[in-house]
């Protein structure tokens, strides 16, 4: 059984977190362990707060679109959006940030890509139509960063 | 956002009302963190219980809420709920902050 929804918002800080919790909530009507919903709001956030301060900045802010396709054990969840493209076309490496430095050096952001990769089982992004369509899977048989 | 601080056993409990803490809400929290802590005891707990969801715009502005402590001051978490301690352990910020499982625990360690 394939389950399916989609949905759209304006690409800003509020717009974003109206649509994250309605994906969180339809995902915990889809029945997903918790822990798991937990992984995906983290992840999906951190892509979709992506969009909002790098995709759109310095133009009209656009739409973010989502679309999740849950099949058997496996939630692919494809994020798109109308601004330019990733620098190269490559996804940033998301290298855990280093703490371990004195307090005064300690990182404030650069997490985002890591906490993507780090929960996520496979990620493909593409460019298409002028958008980018960027797709984070998540095996739901296993947890991951537990 | 809304935060609400007391004062016990000589900590400063600052108290985040708000289910929360993300990109839409980091840089005020940061400020407002600021104005609560301008002033006070050496040690602040920030109790968490409330928060369902953070993400690294509200991680990063805990951390700027530590350093803008400054003077020897610190910053200690208490009660955070499974998906906020899952985020401090994946990013090793939970090797930064003490991480007290409730508010009771964090205000019981500074007696000893």
């Amino acid at each position: 059984m394939a389950d399916t929804f989609a949905c759209s918002f304006t690409a800003t800080e509020l717009d974003a977190r109206s649509g994250i919790s309605l994906v969180v909530k339809r995902l915990r009507d889809f029945n997903l362990p918790e822990e798991r919903v937990g992984d995906v709001q983290i992840a999906l956030a951190e892509a979709v707060n992506n969009v909002v301060e790098h995709a759109y900045s310095g133009q009209a802010t656009g739409d973010v679109r989502i679309r999740c396709d849950l099949e058997r054990e496996q939630l692919w969840i494809r994020i798109s959006d109308a601004g330019p493209p990733f620098p190269d076309d490559q996804l940033p490496a998301g290298e855990r940030a280093d703490v371990s430095g004195p307090l005064e050096d300690l990182p404030e952001g650069g997490f985002g890509w890591f906490l993507i990769r780090e929960l996520t089982n496979r990620i493909h992004y593409e460019r298409q139509n002028g958008n980018n369509q960027l797709s984070l899977c998540f095996e739901l048989s296993t947890l991951k960063g537990s | 956002m809304s935060l609400t601080s007391t004062k016990a056993d000589g900590a400063q409990i600052v108290t985040v009302n708000a289910e929360r803490i993300d990109a839409a809400i980091a840089i005020q929290f940061k400020e407002d963190m600021r104005s609560e802590t301008e002033s006070g005891p050496h040690r602040v707990i920030l109790d968490l219980s409330a928060v369902q969801f953070i993400d690294s715009s509200g991680l990063g502005a805990i951390v700027a809420a530590m350093k803008q402590l400054g003077g020897g001051r610190r910053l200690d978490l208490a009660g955070p709920t499974p998906m906020v301690e899952k985020v401090f352990r994946l990013t090793r910020m939970d090797t930064i902050f003490n991480l007290y499982g409730s508010l009771n625990e964090a205000v019981a360690a500074t007696k000893t």
